[in-house]
């Protein structure tokens, strides 16, 4: 076996390798970082950056399930929806903490209801379903505000500061990573992999496929409703059509693609770069936005099929010579880097 | 009373989009979302030639659907071929099927929207009242379903009385065993592929006649032809017709005694009891 | 719960499967007793597969019972007859192909009959690697290893839930002269150790020196029992087989 053959990792049952200890330092270092930027941007670039952290929350929470299981969630929307709607329903009623519990809750319920009909039976169901949920619930909505005589939109008024959002969005991101992490450590991650992997072998292993799938839709759309409400004071009025935009979850499916769906950090390459590009677009053609997007699907499809993660992880092994002797250009950068990070030479063996 | 007859006069006119994606999916075995985008472009062109010279939405039929047709084909040999021939298992050739029309369905809203505008669109035609058993309806809904079930009848026919149509057949039922008695899967499937294009925007054509639509409502109906093809079964195009004539009882009656605004609810309840009862369809085949 | 008085390890009781019109398994009734090794055999199309399927929990049975241990598990669902402990290899061997060579193997004793995490699996893991032959291929790529070492590896994984019965379905297939002595002698080793099997296969010297007994199956139907030498000179077979010239 040559040297520019991937090994696979050791088995994630066992202590966490160097390797992982490593990215782990990493991560919790960005993290930090990007902590600092309310306090050094403002204004515009502090709101772009906002977009940037909601959505990396958006796409990571979109690959707990997506990721490992292939089945393309297109329901991020309506879980965000409901987020938003249980926070500005409950906002003059019950304290804010209690309303995240709430919409957490309310979307674990749903997403119930979704998972026990849909994951059972062949992924494309499960595609064609979550694809008209936002718009299921919007229609639901406006017919029962119309029934129940409420107003069309409802106000949500907490004073809050842009850099709390930023803040909030952070923390909230973060958690979402370390589950994500925690979950692949896990004997659900392992069970999930052997789905990904050949669903017939998973069920002769004594996995009980529907029921993985179900808990991971559930913690996966439960992040979303969160999302929800978090952002909900910071739109200030919620109504149907708003709330449950469809658009939002193809953006999220576009992002995490992009970025890569074999890492948990892919994501978040995705994001950046298409954050910046929709603001672009926002400004320059804005009646192009929705061919953007469908380039986008295209480019996906057909040049980038494992994201930028994809690109980033065959560069790196071209990298390496054929008898791995002579390091390649991208060790001599990250060997430096590696040799930094290094905490001592312990391995679990 | 009228709404059976509202809703079977709906229920035909959704058979030739539902037939349209049958032929896509069941046949050619691929996921095209853009079906509702089809069907939006096949209503636009009949507005435009309407619209321009006042003649008849049939008419409209002469020019949409071989343009519709030449359009799928290509779709299907320039974007489609390419996925059929790196797909390493079928799940993968859907998620990428699925994604690569996903990403159509925006790009054609995007150029409908340029050349259309994004304003709701409608025209009348045919507007003045039939009656039926003493109640009125409007003379476009029955001249619409009346196209619509010749097409789907001349459709039918040409499936089970020629050896295209029989070839067709048999892929939906095993394209690999198809491939062994000689049939050429893969022209074949690009003709199911663009026939189902076809079809789809003779649908669009005959709907426009007496529905409001604009460039991004395609998503709508992409759900309900999906919803319809599952109903029914995949692969059988009796189903589906039955399926279609179910979905429009169901929304018309959803419609007039709950509120119009649902009728997505009830495409969904629809779907829902499939997916928890019987997953296969009406007319489906039960696997194992 | 063991059925103590007869060491009945499975017992099929009038099983049928019929799809549409096909009978594919008609009536099957049989036991299978502890530590024994029954070979399942009969000509293509006769529902041996069918059969183990059933066992396995792939396919309902159209009609009677299966019972492991006297517990009925015909219609339960496949992870719970595997969570109940019977184990299976595939006539198409099933590997996991983005998953290294011990992940493949310890997939099996994480979720069913056994169950084991971290150090403990680890080491069950590589125990089994070499006792199916394989000691240094734990950290290998699926792509690298060659057709009778993936079956040595989804031998492993069927091993490591300490099944109480294992069913291997034609797992001799498509094997060269060498490979093919090998593998009989790793089941031989099964036996040994007092492994409870089914086996399905086609190769009739391996049928001949691994079973105890024998069960003949045609168009789903039981048409001999008894040890191999019996089943095989029996003429109801023979016609089976060969047709009637050769009775």
């Amino acid at each position: 076996m040559s040297a520019s053959e991937k090994l696979p990792a050791a088995g994630a049952w066992l202590g966490i390798t160097l390797g992982e200890r490593r990215a782990l330092v990493a991560s919790v270092i960005i993290f930090i970082a990007a902590g600092f930027v309310p306090l050094i941007f403002g204004g515009y670039v502090l709101q772009v950056t906002i977009s940037i952290v909601m959505y990396a929350a958006f796409a990571t929470s979109w690959l707990l399930f997506s990721g490992p299981t292939n089945y393309i969630a297109l329901s991020t929307a309506a879980f965000f929806g409901i987020g938003m709607y249980v926070t500005a329903a409950g906002i003059d009623l019950l304290p804010y903490p209690v309303l995240i519990v709430a919409s957490g809750v309310a979307g674990a319920a749903m997403a119930a209801i979704v998972g026990l009909a849909t994951l059972r039976v062949s992924g494309v169901y499960f595609v064609i379903f979550t694809l008209g949920l936002a718009e299921l619930i919007r229609q639901f909505m406006t017919w029962g505000q119309h029934v129940f005589g409420t107003m069309s939109g409802l106000y949500v008024t907490i004073d809050r500061s842009e850099p709390m959002y930023y803040w909030q969005l952070l923390l909230l991101t973060a958690v979402i990573y370390l589950v994500g992490w925690r979950i692949g450590r896990s004997r659900l991650g392992f069970a999930l992999r052997i789905i990904g992997n050949d669903e017939v072998v998973a069920v002769h292993c004594g996995i009980n496929t529907a029921r993985a799938k179900l808990v991971l839709f559930i913690i996966s759309s439960t992040f979303a409703s969160i999302i929800g409400a978090v952002v909900a004071p910071r739109w200030g009025y919620v109504e149907p059509g708003v709330a449950f935009n469809p658009y939002l979850s193809f953006q999220v499916v576009i992002m995490a693609l992009l970025g890569g769906t074999h890492r948990l950090w892919g994501p978040v390459l995705g994001v950046i770069p298409f954050v910046l590009l929709w603001e672009l677009i926002s400004i320059e053609v804005p009646s192009q936005t929705t061919l953007l997007l469908g380039v986008c699907f295209l480019l996906i499809v057909y040049v980038i099929p494992n994201g930028f993660t994809g690109l980033v992880e065959d560069a790196l092994r071209r990298g390496t010579s054929a008898d791995g002797t002579a390091p390649g250009a991208a060790q001599r950068i990250f060997d430096p880097l590696r040799n930094l990070l290094q905490r001592g030479k312990n391995r679990n063996a | 009373m009228d709404i059976v007859i509202i809703g079977l006069l709906l229920g035909g006119t959704y058979a030739l989009m539902a037939v349209g994606l049958q032929l896509q999916y069941g046949v050619a075995r691929i996921m095209n979302l853009a079906n509702g985008e089809l069907l939006i472009a096949g209503a636009f062109g009949a507005f435009w030639l309407y619209a321009g010279t006042k003649a008849s939405p049939l008419l409209a039929l002469l020019f949409v659907v071989p343009l519709a047709f030449a359009l799928n084909w290509a779709i299907y040999r320039v974007l489609i071929l390419p996925l059929v021939r790196r797909a390493k298992s079928q799940g993968k050739l859907e998620v990428d099927s699925i994604l690569a029309t996903f990403g159509l369905s925006f790009i054609f809203i995007g150029i409908m929207v340029t050349f259309f505008g994004a304003q709701y669109t409608d025209y009348s035609y045919l507007s003045e009242p039939i009656f039926i058993f003493g109640e009125r309806y409007g003379l476009n809904r029955v001249v619409a379903f009346l196209a619509s079930a010749v097409l789907c009848a001349a459709l039918y026919l040409w499936l089970h009385k020629t050896r295209t149509g029989l070839a067709l057949r048999a892929i939906s039922v095993n394209p690999s065993a198809a491939g062994l008695v000689s049939i050429n899967v893969a022209r074949a499937s690009a003709l199911a592929f663009a026939l189902g294009g076809a079809v789809t925007a003779a649908g669009g054509v005959l709907l426009s006649m007496y529905l409001t639509f604009d460039a991004s409502y395609g998503v709508v109906f992409t759900l309900k032809a999906l919803i319809i093809v599952i109903l029914g079964g995949v692969g059988d195009i009796r189903g589906t017709i039955v399926a279609a004539f179910i979905l429009g009882l169901a929304e018309t009656a959803v419609a007039t005694l709950i509120d119009p605004g649902l009728t997505l609810a009830a495409a969904y309840v629809l779907f829902m009891v499939v997916l928890l009862v019987r997953p296969e369809g009406l007319f489906g085949r039960r696997t194992a | 719960m063991l059925d103590v008085a007869t060491g009945e390890a499975l017992s099929a009781a009038s099983v049928s499967k019929q799809f549409g019109g096909l009978v594919a398994v008609d009536k099957m009734t049989f036991t299978l007793r502890e530590k024994e090794v029954l070979g399942l055999i009969g000509p293509n199309g006769s529902g041996k597969t069918t059969m183990m399927n059933l066992i396995s929990g792939a396919l309902k049975p159209s009609s009677g019972e299966i019972r492991l241990y006297g517990e009925a598990i015909n219609g339960i669902g496949a992870s719970r007859v595997a969570n109940k402990g019977v184990a299976r290899t595939f006539q198409l061997v099933r590997m996991l192909p983005a998953m290294s060579v011990l992940e493949n193997v310890a997939s099996g004793g994480v979720f069913g009959h056994a169950r084991r995490w971290g150090r403990e699996l680890d080491d069950y893991a590589h125990a089994l690697l070499r006792r199916v032959g394989l000691p240094n291929a734990g950290n290998a790529p699926i792509s690298s290893l060659t057709y009778i070492d993936q079956k040595r590896v989804e031998l492993a994984r069927a091993l490591a839930s300490d099944p109480r019965v294992l069913l291997l379905d034609e797992w001799l297939a498509g094997l060269n002269p060498t490979e093919l002595k090998i593998g009989i002698k790793l089941i031989e080793q099964l036996r040994a150790e007092g492994c409870t099997i089914i086996i399905v296969e086609h190769v009739m010297h391996a049928i001949r020196s691994l079973c105890d007994r024998c069960i003949v199956m045609n168009s789903g139907a039981k048409i001999a029992e008894g040890t191999p030498a019996e089943v095989l000179a029996d003429h109801g077979v023979i016609r089976a087989y060969l047709g009637d010239e050769n009775a």
